[in-house]
């Protein structure tokens, strides 16, 4: 494989090496580990006087932490958009693209997971779990689906990375000592023969099948744990597709973003292209549309018929107290984008930029929006209690620590493409190659 | 009253016997402590008791032992429940004026943070042209649990005597179950309780439900340590009109200390309902509809 290297290969191998940091990047970073360091203080005081210290009672008893969590697993279906539903069908352009979108799935559904630690009240008996874990509850099916789904998204990265650690550990010279010992433990055994590439290709086969059910299955989970209780807001029977569209809208959007910011700082202008842009800002008109429909099912039906358990939920979401925040919400992370989006112009690199910001904005809103409105809302009157358990609002700590978690995963994003090539080199030699022959 | 049967007047025999039993050796410094615990020898000071038979006998005091005030439960026997019963509450509306004697004497006796109640009394209202009431509020010990149906652990069991309980022991603190409850009966402890240190070192008991733990959900449990003793809980013996009333549903009894009613008669002839019942959570505890009250709405206002 090595000698068939022409010129051209060659400039794309040196264009998308991994480079070091430069001091912008290195004030990134040094911001990012600032604010999970506020984080993990604000945790320990979380730890020490128990949950009082957040905004969370005993009506609003879930807040930023699970809004965080769904979240989290909503930008994690991206992975499994892009790597798995665009490659199954038989769409190429989107090779650049994919371990970026892998890597931001991969990293918010570790924070998943860690945030759902995080809201725990005791997160020293989370052995408990394994212990006495029961198969009929929800949290369980969530603890399974998101080790499934850990387990199939880190795979698939680093299946596909092992020609390209390969490529870095031909040139060991460039590369600092401790990255080369990373790359040689995780790809040593890497020689890009026939019979490599035969298991290769079928492995990443199975996990492209695979990982589409084991993604439909955290989302779903996910709308479950809302929609096995007996709450108002909470009962929609399309609940699944709602998050699940919803989710590959913001998944989508965090990619675009990503593109546009790897594309700035590593000058990719050439492989990320203005036609990637163009093409995914028709996915994100298309997955807004949709998730435009599925919002109207959700609240709109609803609201039509104003059930009376739901009367004050739909009031206050739509009309009253939320109501601002609502449909700020719809606005910039549904129509806005969808009015930028139809035109040509739109879909240019910049203005996607700030479209994906909206939607990602738009979408963490909208999931805020799903979990203490409708806790808020109980059957029966809130009657004597503590002024502050009518109301949520979440404290400092709670900021902090969500802060935090959101930092994480850019950390786990942005040193990622410190250490691998953020776009597939050999996957991009290898199509080059085939349409010569062609 | 007149239409008592022979088991129920067994049911309340037993209930006052044991009381009186219990009230002679429930205090913590017993006197009949020997001085010298472990191999105690004859100190030749006699005492006079009754024995079951009725015959005074004569004792040597360095013999006395305390019986401990309840035999030690284990957690798997707390699990299990108590064989043979299916326990119900019925709550009578039309006498409760919103006194809350119920409330503080539950809040009381289990050591509950400042400021937490299992039990609340609610004003209800219907629709805005239906008179109001007081609804004294307990947990509904579901038949189809949802608060069980979704703990992840285990934590909160349905027991076969049907008391559905708290392992605060066990609690990851994930609150899905308070989320799940449609009644909205679960309390969370948010901090340390604030209780004295002597029940904070106790072994938590699923049945006492103290020491309320940090971190874990909390909630009205039916008080099986006293149920255990042949004893009504609090809120029952605390209500100084007869609203709530206590018993076995395989007994087809209830009472609420002073009347005692077929339960089956009482429902029927009273057209007592469950709340919410079209959420299929086939709660344990019956209401019986505000209709000839003893108090006006507004009396109970005053407790506000």
């Amino acid at each position: 494989m090595e000698q068939k290297l022409s010129a051209a290969d060659e400039k794309i191998i040196s264009d998308l090496l991994p480079k070091k940091f430069n001091r912008q990047g290195y004030v990134w970073i040094g911001i990012l580990l600032a604010i999970c360091a506020v984080g993990v203080f604000a945790y320990y005081r979380q730890i020490r006087y128990g949950l009082v210290v957040t905004g969370l009672r005993d009506y609003a008893l879930w807040g930023l932490y699970i809004s965080n969590f769904v979240y989290f697993v909503a930008v994690s279906l991206v992975g499994s958009l892009i790597a798995a539903v665009l490659r199954l069908s038989g769409v190429k352009w989107a090779t650049p693209i994919t371990r970026i979108s892998e890597i931001i799935a991969f990293a918010a559904i570790v924070f998943a997971g860690i945030s759902i630690m995080l809201d725990m009240g005791r997160p020293d008996r989370f052995y408990n779990l394994f212990i006495y874990g029961r198969l009929q509850s929800p949290i369980i099916w969530d603890v399974l689906v998101i080790v499934t789904y850990l387990c199939f998204s880190f795979i698939l990265i680093y299946i596909p990375l092992l020609p390209d650690i390969r490529l870095m550990l031909n040139h060991p010279e460039k590369n600092p000592k401790f990255l080369n010992k990373i790359y040689s433990f995780f790809g040593e055994f890497w020689h890009g023969t026939e019979e490599q590439k035969a298991i290769r290709n079928k492995a990443v086969g199975v996990l492209t099948i695979g990982i589409v059910p084991a993604a439909f299955c955290i989302i779903s989970v996910d709308a479950w744990l809302f929609a096995t209780t007996y709450r108002p807001g909470w009962d929609a029977t399309s609940s699944e597709a709602y998050f699940i569209s919803g989710a590959f809208l913001v998944g989508c959007g965090s990619v675009v973003v990503a593109m546009y910011v790897f594309r700035k700082y590593y000058g990719l202008e050439k492989y990320l292209t203005d036609s990637h842009f163009d093409k995914m800002g028709k996915i994100l008109a298309l997955l807004a549309v949709l998730y435009v429909y599925f919002n109207i099912t959700e609240y709109m039906i609803p609201f039509f018929k104003l059930k009376n358990s739901e009367e004050a939920y739909l009031n206050s979401l739509l009309l009253g107290h939320f109501a601002p925040v609502f449909w700020f919400a719809i606005l910039i992370g549904m129509i806005i984008p969808i009015c930028i989006l139809v035109f040509k112009k739109g879909r240019t690199p910049l203005p996607m930029f700030i479209t994906g910001i909206m939607v990602v904005i738009g979408a963490w809103i909208k999931r805020y929006l799903i979990v203490p409105p409708t806790l808020l809302h109980p059957f029966l009157p809130m009657h004597n209690v503590p002024k502050n358990y009518t109301t949520y609002v979440p404290t400092w700590e709670e900021w902090a620590i969500s802060m935090a978690t959101i930092a994480g995963t850019l950390l786990i994003v942005t040193l990622f493409t410190r250490i691998f090539p953020i776009i597939p080199i050999n996957e991009l030699i290898e199509e080059r190659h085939e349409k010569d022959n062609q | 009253m007149e239409t008592n049967n022979t088991s129920r007047k067994e049911f309340l025999t037993s209930l006052v016997a044991s009381g009186l039993a219990l009230a002679g050796c429930s205090t913590k410094k017993n006197p009949f402590q020997p001085a010298g615990a472990g191999a105690p020898a004859a100190s030749g000071e006699k005492v006079k008791l009754l024995s079951v038979d009725g015959d005074i006998i004569e004792v040597d005091r360095a013999y006395l032992k305390p019986i401990p005030e309840m035999p030690f439960v284990s957690n798997l026997e707390e699990r299990k429940g108590i064989p043979g019963k299916k326990f119900v509450m019925v709550i009578d509306l039309a006498r409760c004026k919103n006194l809350k004697k119920c409330e503080i004497v539950c809040n009381k006796m289990h050591h509950l943070h400042s400021g937490v109640s299992w039990l609340k009394i609610y004003p209800m209202q219907a629709g805005e042209h239906t008179a109001p009431y007081w609804q004294p509020t307990t947990c509904m010990h579901c038949d189809h649990p949802p608060c069980v149906k979704v703990c992840p652990v285990d934590a909160t069991f349905k027991r076969q005597d049907g008391i559905v309980l708290i392992d605060a022991n066990r609690c990851v603190g994930c609150r899905f179950c308070m989320a799940a409850c449609p009644y909205s009966i679960r309390v969370f402890n948010w901090e340390n309780p604030d209780i004295p240190e002597e029940l904070c070192e106790q072994e938590y008991s699923c049945e006492t439900s103290i020491p309320q733990k940090k971190g874990t959900v909390g909630k009205c449990d039916f008080c099986p340590d006293l149920i255990r003793k042949s004893e009504l809980p609090h809120c029952v013996t605390a209500c100084p009109n007869g609203t709530f009333y206590f018993g076995d549903l395989n007994e087809d009894v209830v009472t609420n200390g002073a009347e005692t009613f077929r339960f089956s008669d009482l429902i029927r002839d009273k057209a007592g309902y469950q709340l919410m019942e079209d959420l299929g959570t086939h709660p344990s505890v019956y209401f019986l509809p505000p209709v000839n009250r003893n108090f006006s709405f507004e009396n109970g206002l005053e407790n506000e």
